[in-house]
């Protein structure tokens, strides 16, 4: 990772600081965010698309010990698709080995018109809810997903100005900590779809495609899940942010 | 050139939308208006952008430690068996 731009608004050494304006636009801000994104650090793979085919060709016809090179890259993607769906490590290590077990017994059948990764998300999300249903006779019941529709319209509860993230948060274990917990705090239904489309970077149909739910479905959960993550995470919330006195404030506009 | 005014509440149903590129030119300008004018729904909109950052930059989740280890393990049995 190259230096982050969002240093330039950094304060003294040591402390978090907020760049922040609730009077004043700064044009540059979102200029900033997105050099940042440009910069991220998901892990995707680089290996071409033809490579990939003629790995799952080779495993097809027989050698399949490249089978772990052919789901090497997506590791990742896999555990953490079934970590969306039981929200515990273990099980969620399991699941995905169970997925990718399944995978390696069913690499004929995959379809060429869906991406790989995807493919290997929905057999880990499948993997995970069977596992669920299996475990509801332990504590497990909560987390099953509720079958009501959505809900109506979901109102921003806070108002907190946040247009830069303190950069030195990024680098600290709370971050990860107050991430988590966020995302822990979403119904499953809502949890599932961002972690696809936000965390995974899947897009619509693919987040569809997963989850298998309609794409409406999709973008009014993601709707959803990210106005609740944002107030979970906006500034002082939870004590998850240290903030300077009068860096932001809540309002309401009504 | 005139836009038509929307509603803080029907920003917010959009937003996700907005930000995924997924509204129509004629909303989008719409919504672009309200955002110059209404700091509350700009906050609201730059909070959603840095968490779909700060999820996206991969640091949220780790795999637990050893996991490609124990992977290629099992992977290994199954090749055996």
């Amino acid at each position: 990772m190259g230096v982050s731009p969002v240093r330039l608004l950094m304060g003294h050494a040591g402390n978090i600081m907020f760049a922040t304006a609730l009077n004043s636009r700064r044009p540059g801000a979102k200029a900033r965010l997105a050099t940042l994104s440009a910069s991220s650090l998901q892990n995707k793979t680089a290996r071409p698309p033809e490579d990939e085919i003629a790995l799952i060709e080779r495993v097809c016809a027989g050698e399949k010990q490249l089978f772990y090179e052919l789901i090497c890259p997506y590791e990742r993607s896999v555990y953490i698709a079934a970590y969306s769906v039981l929200q515990n490590e273990a099980d969620a290590e399991d699941a995905a080995q169970e997925a990718f077990l399944k995978a390696f017994d069913h690499l004929s059948s995959f379809r060429r018109e869906a991406k790989f990764s995807t493919w290997l998300i929905q057999i880990a999300v499948n993997q995970a809810r069977m596992k669920r249903r299996k475990d509801r006779k332990s504590l497990y019941d909560s987390i099953d997903q509720p079958q009501e529709d959505e809900a109506g319209d979901y109102f921003p509860r806070d108002f907190a100005d946040w247009r830069e993230i303190p950069s030195e948060a990024l680098q600290r274990n709370e971050l990860r900590c107050a991430l988590q917990k966020a995302i822990a705090s979403l119904e499953p239904k809502y949890r599932e779809v961002f972690v696809m489309r936000d965390i995974q970077q899947l897009n619509i149909a693919e987040t569809a495609a997963a989850l298998r739910i309609t794409e409406a479905s999709v973008k009014t959960r993601l709707l959803r899940a990210r106005l609740q993550m944002r107030d979970a995470l906006a500034p002082g919330i939870d004590g998850a942010w240290n903030i300077r006195d009068g860096n932001w404030k809540k309002v309401r506009p009504w | 050139m005139s836009v038509i005014e929307i509603s803080c509440v029907d920003v917010w149903r959009e937003l996700s939308n907005y930000i995924d590129g997924a509204v129509d030119p004629e909303l989008r300008r719409r919504m672009e208006e309200h955002f110059k004018g209404c700091e509350h729904c700009s906050a609201i909109l730059d909070g959603t952008r840095n968490v779909i950052r700060l999820v996206g930059d991969g640091r949220a989740f780790d795999l637990p430690a050893g996991f490609s280890d124990r992977l290629k393990k099992r992977l290994q049995e199954k090749l055996e068996s």
